[in-house]
């Protein structure tokens, strides 16, 4: 029957938010028929809460294959940029002028320093940095306020639209032709062997030989019904949003953006409420602080809006991208720089799901690094 | 895009006989009604284009008239981007067009807001 065809494809991808998506054009890209299932509306989609930045600088410190995984997407990224131009019409506005960290002391200036000098020394030098001090800053970030002492730049960082990037990659999608399913929440994955494969079904309807779990939060419980471990749980963190200005910042920063319409943006926030996506007074006024301290010209800026949003945060922060030992085909994919990964999960993550090798940068991140009792991380945002 | 007002005042509130009040705008003086917030005094004088879009570039004027939408911003008494229609209508205000985007830093190079930004330090630093 066409009921049980159009249900049938090559790869099931659960979550629609900027992993899944993204994932989801990759494989699209290589000519896999997929199947898209994406939650409701009242789901916690941290893609819809995300600051934006394309970010590499100081990523990676204590586990080197985050710092090389990371900078590989910031490479690919503006492919990714022109191919969903190409395809969709939508500019995501991708700008790599290089990002600055502003630090307030000198004990944070060396701190930063030897964060920055260790990651590079474990890429083997591969890592340009630079240590500015307060007058080489100015120059090119004339805004500054007068408690910044200095800041560590990397030509690496930039920064995107993050909600014209998760648009396009949807707009492109069904470009490609997936079968993209909305308001359909998959709590329930069975398999079944079928000469030496698995076989998948979503739901009892969906079907399909591999299915990719790109559920953010959701991942948790539906890895352990497939033989995955991703203890994923939420963080929130709070964003102000302000009125548009004329162009005052030419740079994305770790805590303040100038967004390609104008809109400026204040973050960032961590905090371990639960499922509470809530703002707080006294966290964005913390933010709002940082702020005004960095750029003393915001004081006056009038806020448009505020959110917060959960990031979905593993035990070391670090992402999980596995194939499931007991059943082949099933894979999990999550981590909480969906805008700065995206690149890698649609041009690195999709090739490996389809078939290919696994890219050797995430072979360190499989979930069941949290089973390994030895296991110690430094945890490291 | 049209942005003939989408808000008629009531007969019955005597829109014709009301008070009104003297304000500038875009420098010029205006009558308009008093007693609302100054988006619906404008609206109610025939005010037609409230700002024009920063990004676009397109004429705007109020759509919501409760604070969400941000179409009615205009500078007034020197202050750019404010809601008007969050704003009580006084007599005097000096109301303009908001033109493009406020530059924050050609603000803080003018004496007059860099007083403000003085003032507003303590909280920031």
């Amino acid at each position: 029957m066409n009921n049980i065809n159009s249900n049938t494809s090559d790869v099931i991808v659960i979550g629609g938010g900027l992993v899944g998506s993204a994932v989801s054009y990759g494989l699209a890209r290589q000519g896999a028929r997929v199947t898209l299932l994406d939650e409701g509306d009242q789901a916690f989609r941290a893609s819809r809460g995300n600051f934006g930045l394309v970010w590499v600088q100081g990523k990676g410190y204590g586990m080197t294959s985050y710092a090389r995984w990371t900078r590989l997407s910031a490479g690919l990224w503006p492919q990714l940029a022109q191919a969903l131009l190409d395809d969709t019409g939508v500019d995501v506005h991708l700008q790599q002028p290089g990002g600055f960290c502003f630090t307030f002391s000198d004990e944070e200036m060396e701190e930063r320093r030897h964060r920055m000098q260790s990651i590079q020394d474990e890429l083997g030098g591969d890592y340009p940095f630079e240590m500015l001090d307060r007058q080489d800053v100015i120059a090119r970030v004339p805004a500054l306020g007068p408690a910044v002492t200095g800041a560590s730049y990397t030509p690496m960082d930039g920064h995107t639209n993050p909600l014209k990037l998760l648009r396009a990659l949807h707009a492109a999608n069904l470009k490609r032709g997936v079968n993209y399913i909305s308001g359909q929440s998959a709590k329930n994955v069975s398999t079944q062997a079928r000469a030496g494969a698995s076989l998948f079904t979503v739901e009892g309807r969906w079907q399909a030989p591999r299915v990719v779990l790109a559920a953010g939060l959701g991942n948790r419980a539906l890895a352990e019904a497939l033989g995955l471990h991703a203890p994923v749980v939420p963080n929130r963190g709070q964003v102000l949003v302000g009125e548009r200005t004329a162009r005052f910042l030419d740079y994305p920063t770790l805590n303040v953006r100038q967004t390609d319409e104008g809109t400026i943006q204040l973050g960032d926030s961590m905090e371990e409420v639960g499922f509470n996506d809530n703002v707080t007074t006294d966290v964005l006024a913390s933010i709002a602080q940082r702020g005004v301290r960095t750029f003393p010209v915001l004081a006056g800026l009038r806020l448009v809006r505020a959110w917060g949003a959960l990031r979905v945060m593993s035990p070391d922060g670090f992402p999980i991208y596995q194939e499931s030992p007991k059943y082949p085909g099933a894979f999990v994919t999550t981590c909480h720089s969906g805008v700065t990964l995206a690149a890698a999960h649609a041009l690195r993550v999709a090739p490996w799901i389809n078939g290919a090798s696994r890219p050797n940068e995430i072979g360190a991140f499989q979930g069941d690094r949290f089973l390994n009792p030895n296991y110690r991380p430094a945890h490291a945002h | 895009m049209p942005t003939d007002s989408l808000f008629q005042p009531l007969a019955q509130a005597g829109a014709h006989t009301a008070k009104t009040v003297t304000v500038t705008f875009n420098g010029e003086p205006l009558q308009v009604p008093a007693g609302s917030s100054v988006a619906a005094a404008l609206l109610a004088a025939g005010v037609k284009r409230f700002r024009n879009s920063p990004v676009s570039g397109v004429a705007r004027a109020p759509y919501c008239m409760m604070g969400v939408c941000f179409e009615c911003l205009l500078e007034i008494d020197g202050e750019p981007n404010r809601q008007s229609c969050l704003v009580a209508l006084e007599a005097g205000m000096s109301i303009r067009t908001q033109d493009g985007m406020r530059d924050l830093l050609a603000e803080s190079h003018d004496p007059a807001t860099a007083l403000t930004q003085t003032m507003e330090a303590p909280h920031g630093v």
